[in-house]
């Protein structure tokens, strides 16, 4: 041992502290970002800059991806682009017609609801980001968009597909943003069941086809089939767009809770791009409920740009404006 | 003391980049929980190529870049590289003198606790995985010490 390390020591001699010196140093160092990064958020400036600093990397990784992608654009067979116009422009129609009963629908429901501001929550603007194709963590159910803080992108933003809620932000940089998918264990967003109206929380399984419903009592009203739409508690996502279907209700008369699959209807693992929203942000206060006993005091007042208003105590006690840790507040607690 | 002169700074920073690259390049889905940590094979081969103690600090800011791009709490993996960067330079000798298969061991050992300290500080903040498949790139990064040594060894000779 000792002839080996006092070689070792003859040569560190030369440059600088010893090296346990600086292991010391380093980790203590290293220790206080991860505290200051996860406890404090107040790496923020730095997250962005490393964001950015990271945004060629990912770029590189994407970039014959894309490059084979736009190929594909330009090769595209005047026969194949022919029908595919006559295809988008039948749906076009469709949408259209869908579109002027929406309209008229809408205005009624305006009239119906009153002067009950904000209940007309919809979608303002959006913008189409383009999912990168870079493996983030094969662990987590989270993607990279090529769109960032200079489109107007903020932490807290909701995400949507042509088919349904995608996700939300969890971080953004310069050029690219992060998004954290519905499906991810981590992510839990506030659902009712459309046939119903029962209030619940739905959570990701770390499967992209698979959502579950674990707050609901056993004697639930809730059928297979059964449309599961945001609920829009929470202020994260706008109310009323389609999240899952229920694909398989389990009574287990030994649980208390009942055992609920759904399957998102975006697209989560297929999508080549997401829609980034912003709604109206009036809201109407849900109304208080017993348990807000206990609503965390300091974070909420994040000075990130981040949406959240006050959380209801049902959906998401966002530990921070722009965190997206959705943890519910009912009792059955963590994931397995 | 003979000439010696590792991989340029250049070098260095072209081979971390590279191993970052590699390290986010979209994979099929069955085959992705089986990436070894390319940065950490590396640093580990950087800091067993030459005693500067620099190699704790390439470590460190390997690990950041690391944290940096996959989005992770930062300092996370900085961490677990200092660690292992640090072990394998005090061992760095020894090491050196094992044969191939020998040092597959000793790296599979670092390798494993590089992921357990990223799985432990999954843990404390809150995100941890727990699925057994993440422990595959660990036995894989081993398996592929052999290959990487004999390839950096024959492009950037050590002296």
């Amino acid at each position: 041992m000792s002839p080996i390390q006092d070689q070792d020591h003859r040569n560190l001699l030369l440059e600088g502290p010893s090296l346990g010196l600086r292991l010391a140093i380093l980790s203590i160092l290293a220790i206080a970002l991860m505290v200051a990064d996860h406890r404090g958020r107040y790496l923020e400036a730095l997250r962005g800059a490393l964001a950015a600093a990271a945004y060629p990397v990912h770029r590189a990784v994407d970039a014959p991806f894309a490059a084979w992608k736009s190929l594909g654009g330009e090769m595209k067979s005047r026969a194949t682009l022919q029908a595919e116009n006559v295809e988008l422009q039948a749906e076009n129609l469709a949408l259209k017609l869908r579109l002027m009963r929406f309209e008229a629908l809408e205005e009624e429901n305006r009239r119906l609801r009153g002067a009950r501001e904000g209940s007309a929550r919809v979608v303002q603007r959006s913008l189409v980001a383009e999912i990168m194709k870079v493996d983030l963590d094969p662990f987590r159910q989270r993607v990279l968009v090529n769109k960032g803080a200079r489109d107007g992108v903020h932490a807290g933003q909701a995400a949507l597909d042509a088919n349904g809620i995608f996700g939300q932000v969890t971080r953004v940089g310069p050029l690219s943003a992060e998004i954290i998918m519905i499906s991810d264990p981590e992510h839990a967003i506030p659902v009712t069941v459309n046939r119903t109206g029962v209030r619940t929380i739905a959570v990701g399984t770390g499967r992209p086809d698979r959502l579950t419903l674990p707050y609901l009592a056993r004697n639930a009203d809730l059928e297979e089939g059964d449309l599961i739409v945001t609920s829009g508690l929470g202020g994260v996502f706008p109310p009323g767009y389609p999240v899952a279907r229920v694909v398989d209700v389990t009574r287990d008369p030994a649980q208390p809770l009942l055992q609920v699959a759904a399957e998102p209807l975006a697209a989560l693992d297929r999508d080549p791009e997401v829609l980034l929203v912003w709604f109206e942000r009036t809201i109407v206060e849900p109304e208080p409920e017993p348990e807000a006993a206990a609503p965390p005091p300091a974070p909420l007042t994040s000075p990130t740009p981040a949406p959240a208003p006050a959380a209801p105590p049902t959906s998401e006690t966002a530990t921070t404006a722009g965190e997206t840790r959705a943890q519910p507040a009912a009792p059955a607690g963590e994931d397995p | 003391m003979a000439r010696r002169r590792g991989p340029g700074v250049m070098a260095i920073v072209g081979l971390l980049l590279v191993a970052l690259l590699a390290l986010v390049m979209p994979l099929p889905g069955l085959v992705a929980p089986l990436r070894p940590d390319f940065v950490a094979l590396v640093v580990l081969w950087l800091c067993l190529l030459s005693p500067r103690p620099t190699g704790l600090v390439v470590a460190f800011l390997a690990g950041l870049a690391v944290d940096a791009v996959h989005g992770m709490v930062l300092g996370q993996h900085a961490l677990a590289f200092c660690l292992i960067a640090y072990i394998a330079l005090k061992l760095r000798l020894r090491i050196r003198a094992f044969p191939l298969l020998q040092q597959s061991a000793v790296v599979f050992a670092l390798l494993a606790l590089a992921e357990f300290m990223a799985f432990w500080i999954d843990g404390v903040t809150g995100h941890a995985v727990t699925e057994w498949t993440r422990w595959l790139g660990v036995l894989v990064g081993a398996a592929c010490w052999p290959l990487l040594a004999g390839l950096l060894e024959r492009y950037l000779p050590r002296s």
